[in-house]
């Protein structure tokens, strides 16, 4: 790794990972490497083993009882469609709000021309949902209240719990993109009312691209189609899905050195505890949120209180665009960040900045108190030689 | 003799739904300090191409207890 290289994308894949996690997936690959579990021989059943562990270590992290209830996907994306795809059928309601990212969008408004209404629930300028709002447009026909926990472009949390309240009152199904929180922001599925998370792997939690999930709630499988048919390793005498967990919705074969990983990051995590991980995440959240705005020109979007927002800060600097605030991070500077739109083009409307978009910036839990200097001097000058 | 059997005892298999209920089952027995072993699923018993738990006759009822405590569904449990 280049040790000048300051990367603060981490809201779009976290990087680098804890040094557990390459030894871990380079570890399976030489010794262990066959196909999880189906052919019953020692490196199957180890290889089988090793994705269970992961299962188990997710459910400790969301509260989980049962470890089959987690249903391994390729990313957040997968769980999300799985859930949009699976549930709503014609005339089915779904509520949302003008926070979410497109893989939520894209999903839903698909399904609006085969008769599915949706609701987006306005957020404030900040990124704010009120959850009375939500609870304001829910009626009989609604199925499903999908939402961010964090939003990608802004970070600003949405209140689930309090969302999962009203939804169980209304014997609605709540599912939860944690894309952005899963491993920065305790999440408890049982307490915040849950039926539905997506979690992403090669974010906040430190597994590899490729990883990523969905906890299904006791229950909620009776009324969830799956995405994808196959074959599981289970019922082989049949040629009919199997209902039971997570078979039902994990057909072929799973990314055994991907899920390695992650069950690594998961355990790095837990052993230093997102309760410890958390402040220091604000921390520098906070110390980018109050000096960025000191520097002429530039102006921040979003909450701009670090208690209530993960570590993702969006901002401008007055002529020029956020692609070239970007390359010039990224040539001059050695940062990297994300400019544009971030897949989330209604999160932008509701913040006042589509179409020309953000640059985002994520750091993460390698990123240091002298990498936010070298960034905050990079936006100094680059303000003040723009014109 | 199949299985690694050891001729004068007597064994009984779990059947679990799937690969990863038959990997929990072995998480749960350990912890208890059950005797088993993961086999392949006997061909007799079913076509399923996964894996089952093997333990001695005597240990069934603690098998027994470490799954219904755990809400681990099980297709049966039935003699080699």
């Amino acid at each position: 790794m280049d040790n000048n290289l300051i990367y603060l994308d981490n809201a779009a894949t976290s990087w680098p990972k804890p040094e557990e996690v390459y030894r871990t997936m380079e570890n399976f690959m030489r010794h262990i490497g066959a196909n999880p579990g189906r052919s019953g021989h020692r490196l199957s059943i180890e290889a089988g083993r090793v994705v269970y562990e992961a299962r188990e270590i997710i459910a400790q992290l969301f509260n989980l009882d049962d470890p089959l209830r987690v249903i391994f996907t390729k990313n957040a994306t997968e769980a999300l469609n799985l859930t949009v795809r699976g549930i709503l059928r014609p005339g089915d309601h779904v509520i949302t709000s003008t926070m979410e990212h497109n893989s939520v969008m894209r999903p839903l408004r698909a399904l609006e021309d085969q008769g599915v209404e949706i609701t987006t629930v306005n957020c404030s300028a900040e990124g704010f949902l009120d959850p009375q709002d939500v609870g304001k447009t829910i009626k009989s026909k609604t199925r499903l209240i999908i939402l961010n926990h964090a939003s990608n472009v802004v970070g600003t949390l949405v209140p689930v719990a309090e969302i999962g309240a009203i939804a169980r009152r209304h014997n609605v199904i709540f599912c939860v993109d944690a894309a952005q929180t899963a491993g920065a922001f305790p999440i408890d599925i049982k307490v915040m009312n849950i039926d539905l998370l997506a979690f992403s792997g090669h974010k906040l939690l430190f597994g590899p691209p490729g990883t990523g999930g969905l906890c299904v709630a006791k229950g909620v499988e009776d009324v969830l189609k799956p995405l994808m048919r196959g074959g599981t390793g289970s019922r082989s005498e049949s040629e009919h899905q199997p209902s039971f967990l997570p078979d039902k919705y994990e057909s072929g074969t799973p990314n055994t050195v991907g899920l390695a990983g992650l069950a690594a990051g998961v355990k790095f995590i837990l052993s230093q505890g997102i309760a410890n991980l958390r402040p220091r995440e604000e921390n520098l959240t906070r110390r980018i949120i109050e000096e960025i705005q000191t520097i002429p020109k530039v102006t921040l979007y979003g909450s701009g209180d670090p208690r209530q927002q993960v570590a993702v800060v969006s901002f401008n600097i007055a002529g020029l665009s956020s692609s070239e605030v970007a390359l010039q991070l990224d040539e001059d500077y050695n940062i990297m960040c994300r400019p544009g739109l971030q897949c989330a083009p209604l999160a932008h409307k509701t913040l006042g900045t589509f179409p020309l978009g953000t640059v985002r910036i994520s750091p993460g839990y390698f990123t240091t108190e002298d990498n936010i200097k070298t960034f905050l001097e990079a936006i100094a000058k680059i303000a003040s030689k723009a014109k | 003799m199949s299985f690694n059997e050891e001729p004068e005892k007597n064994y009984r298999v779990a059947l679990f739904y799937s690969v990863s209920g038959a990997l929990r089952a072995e998480k749960l027995l350990k912890a208890e300090n059950v005797a088993f072993k993961l086999i392949p699923v006997p061909r007799h018993l079913s076509s399923d191409c996964g894996i089952c738990v093997r333990f001695e006759t005597k240990e069934e009822s603690r098998v027994k207890k470490v799954l219904i405590e755990s809400n681990l569904d099980i297709q049966g449990i039935c003699p080699l």
